[in-house]
């Protein structure tokens, strides 16, 4: 299932936020259709590392970046507009942003500024990604509702069906459990298994159990530098390649 | 569509400068070169119209202006802090909107309607009150300008309190001060320098007031020796001359370097609020 | 401190005391301020109402200006206000639009928006000298509506832009994020998110400038506004009356006006100026109920 051809291929990047460093030569490869967790405590660069992967970064006036970001073999940085990468790449916040708009209207966003105007894709695509998301259920008669209405763990959910509604190749989410209860946190993470069928999924957490239970390869990231990466079997052991990745695994820091 | 808010961004930016640019330059000339500086601030003798003897002193308007905002302030600055604080801690709900949409609305009366309460209802009230020859001077001016500025500073100072935490008034509520101690040995200091800042606003507006002085002060350059004398502001001076001058000559140009020291003047007051909100910002 | 915190000593009674004092005398600040407003309208409504009917709305000045109504002067502000906004709404608009949205975060925009918010400070007497320097003779529009209604517009552009500006930066920024990170351009997340969650707040502010515009006097004094006409303008080349102006001349330039007219006139002004006014704050208060987040 897990391929060997690298999808994203992370080379040398360093990212300064006026002056200060965020990320540190970092050189790191996510597989096809493989779930990779970073880790590490705050402010070590996990999210710094996923705005550069869609360039999002590009919006922080303050940042400044160097080295390559490669997308399915394609450096990011040719891409003339950042809305067609950001197109392939699903993206999830810490903290869930219900669009102000209807439930509808929110998850069929991204493909009518696409330039989807046929109503039957659209009702198609409300339909399959709040079903991939586990939300359909709750909403299916609620679509004309607002989108910042819904509870924290709904509008979270939203926010993962709206990043799936443009089939993208590759999912990242960043801490996507801060803002949600226990019980949805488990029904994402089973909706993320089964989606890894076809679809690369980076995961950023600082809970080191989620990492655990949900990811085939664990990074460790310090202070802007890549630690250790490695299949979960050995980053979850002793034998791990750097004594701080199993001090940091085990609780003893961080 | 965005090429179109890009080139409006820029015009908007162009027509900024073009005021300060023209004023300046129309100013400038005439400053420069026709005109001894020092006489433009220090006489008191502004005789623009003479046949025999043109003056150029600004010292009278400056003066005229200093007088009447002066008056206006102390109105206006126990009003203005006075009706905030109590908008902001002694009300709440409906009573608190209300008031806060009854200034709103004082703050729209147009000047030339208070200029008009002036010359109509203060004029002879002044008159019948000190007995006084007339009742178009600084007293009415003053009263009129302190008015018309408390609106700004009490929108103002109000956002100033509300910016207080509610922490600090708990806290100090908590310790058993009563709300009139807390007001004004916490919620005060807290927020001295927006409280600075709204009067700087109110001073600058008034500054700038045209018509309502123009109606309500006479028409008397001279420095004031009472609040009973009239008087003659740099505003009304440029709204009073400036339909009677032709485009170019000595006087036109003169106006115009009576509108830089205007603009300089509330120019330096509202850089001055601007600066002290940043700086409480920035803390 | 005192050692049993329940007991009512003196001292507590004192400052009880002292707080009452204060916020009866606050509550009479605060009443002091607010009686101008209605002892104004009380006084035009009752000095103005001798000469207030349908026909002084509706009919020119006549003799001299000492009988008659202010219909012109009605008609000259519409247009002023209509020309100017025009103007300085769309321009206001989109210039907001570009600092907010567009662009970046440089010395150059500190000192654009500088130059704004001390432009919005510049006496009303300053833009006339403007106008009249510009618009009158520079560019040789001479007198006439076009040169008053652009005097009014570089008057209130700077307002507008302020206020399309702290609309669109009450729209939350993580809204354009999650937006973008969808892939949607920027043009798109300002046309489809931050505009139709700030349009209410921009065109609060835009009506707001409206009654501005139509009370001012000093920049349309010298730029297009005549204490006379005996027709109404037909095109912005022509000067019209306006209704401020109208209450200036009539109160100081014209002898022997029946104390009734300008008391009218000032309260179709202040009538004119006011509706508006609360027609903006009603139209603020029912769209922040309406708020969608």
């Amino acid at each position: 299932m897990v391929s060997a051809s690298p999808m994203i291929e992370v080379e040398n990047l360093s990212v300064n936020y006026a002056g200060k460093p965020a990320l540190d030569q970092l050189t790191l490869d996510v597989r096809r259709n493989e779930i990779l967790a970073v880790i590490g405590p705050a402010n070590s660069g996990k999210t710094t590392l996923l705005n550069c992967i869609n360039r999002m970064i590009e919006t922080i006036p303050s940042a400044s970046v160097s080295g390559t970001v490669k997308v399915d073999g394609h450096n990011v940085a040719e891409y003339r507009d950042p809305s067609l990468l950001r197109r392939r790449i699903g993206m999830v916040f810490p903290l869930p942003v219900g669009l102000p708009m209807t439930v509808y209207e929110n998850v069929t966003f991204a493909p009518r500024m696409a330039g989807e105007k046929d109503r039957t894709v659209l009702d198609e695509t409300v339909q399959r990604c709040l079903k991939q998301s586990a939300l359909w259920d709750e909403v299916k008669d609620r679509l004309d509702d607002l989108g910042t209405r819904l509870s924290g763990g709904q509008q979270q959910r939203l926010t993962i069906a709206r990043a799936l509604s443009l089939n993208p190749e590759i999912l990242c989410l960043d801490e996507f459990s801060i803002a949600v209860d226990p019980v949805t946190t488990m029904k994402i993470e089973e909706v993320l298994k089964e989606l890894n069928e076809n679809m690369t999924i980076v995961v950023v957490t600082n809970l080191v159990l989620q990492a655990k239970r949900l990811a085939h390869r664990t990074a460790l990231l310090l202070r802007g530098k890549l630690v250790e990466v490695g299949d979960n079997e050995v980053i979850f052991s002793r034998q791990t390649a750097d004594a701080r990745t199993f001090q940091y695994v085990q609780g003893l820091f961080g | 569509m965005e090429f179109a808010i890009k080139a409006s961004g820029f015009s908007a930016i162009f027509f900024v400068f073009a005021i300060f640019f023209f004023v300046f330059s129309t100013a400038s000339e005439f400053i420069f070169e026709k005109m001894d500086f020092v006489e433009f601030l220090t006489s008191p003798e502004w005789y623009p119209t003479s046949l025999s003897n043109k003056r150029y002193g600004t010292l009278a308007l400056l003066a005229g202006t200093v007088s009447v905002t002066g008056l206006a302030m102390l109105i206006a600055v126990p009003l203005g802090l006075g009706s905030a604080l109590f908008i902001s801690e002694f009300t709440s709900g409906v009573v608190k909107e209300g008031l806060k949409i009854t200034i709103e609305l004082l703050a729209a009366i147009p000047s030339v309607v208070w200029g008009f309460i002036g010359l109509a209802v203060m004029n002879p009230l002044i008159i019948e009150v000190f007995d006084a020859p007339i009742g178009l001077n600084v007293l009415n001016g003053g009263i009129i300008l302190g008015l018309m500025s408390v609106p700004i500073m009490t929108t103002i100072a109000e956002d100033a309190l509300k910016a207080v935490p509610d922490s600090y008034r708990e806290a100090s509520l908590a310790l058993g001060a009563t709300r009139w101690q807390t007001a004004h040995k916490v919620l005060f200091p807290a927020a001295r320098s927006g409280l600075l800042a709204a009067v700087l606003l109110g001073v600058g507006r008034a500054i700038g007031e045209t018509m309502a002085v123009l109606m309500a002060t006479g028409h008397a350059v001279q420095i004031p020796g009472s609040p009973l004398d009239s008087v003659r502001t740099l505003t009304a001076t440029i709204a009073a001359e400036l339909g009677e001058t032709a485009a170019g000559s000595d006087h036109y140009q003169a106006l115009f370097a009576v509108g830089v020291l205007l603009f300089l003047l509330t120019f330096g007051v509202n850089l001055a609020a601007d600066l002290i909100v940043r700086g409480r910002s920035a803390r | 401190m005192n050692a049993s915190p329940f007991a009512t000593s003196a001292r507590t009674a004192t400052n009880r005391r002292v707080e009452s004092v204060g916020k009866t005398v606050l509550a009479g600040v605060t009443a002091l301020l607010i009686l101008p407003l209605t002892a104004i309208l009380g006084l035009l409504v009752i000095r103005g109402a001798p000469a207030l009917s349908m026909e002084f709305l509706l009919e020119a000045p006549t003799a001299g200006m000492t009988a008659g109504g202010v219909f012109p002067a009605i008609v000259g502000t519409l247009w002023l206000v209509g020309v100017s906004l025009a103007v300085s709404a769309p321009v206001g608009i989109m210039a907001g639009i570009y600092l907010n949205e567009y662009a970046k975060a440089n010395w150059l925009t500190r000192m654009v928006n500088l130059a704004i918010v001390n432009l919005a400070g510049v006496p009303s007497i300053v833009h006339a000298l403007f106008g009249v320097g510009v618009f009158v003779l520079f560019l040789g529009l001479g007198t006439s509506i076009l040169s008053a209604s652009l005097t009014l517009a570089i008057m209130t552009l700077p307002v507008i832009i302020a206020s399309t500006k702290e609309a669109l930066a009450a729209v939350p920024m993580a809204f354009r994020e999650a937006c973008w990170t969808l892939g949607a351009t920027r043009w798109q997340t300002i046309r489809h998110v931050v505009l139709p969650n700030s349009i209410s707040g921009i065109l609060t502010g835009v009506i707001l400038q409206v009654s501005r515009a139509a009370g001012e006097t000093a920049p349309i004094m010298f730029t297009g506004a005549a204490f006379y006409l005996p027709f109404l303008p037909q095109s912005v080349q022509d000067q019209c009356m306006a209704l401020s102006m109208h209450l200036f001349t009539v109160s100081t330039q014209v002898p022997n006006v029946p104390e009734a007219i300008p008391y009218a006139t000032a309260l179709v002004l202040l009538s004119v100026v006011l509706l508006v006014n609360m027609f903006a704050i009603a139209f603020r208060t029912y769209l922040r109920r309406n708020r969608k987040w």
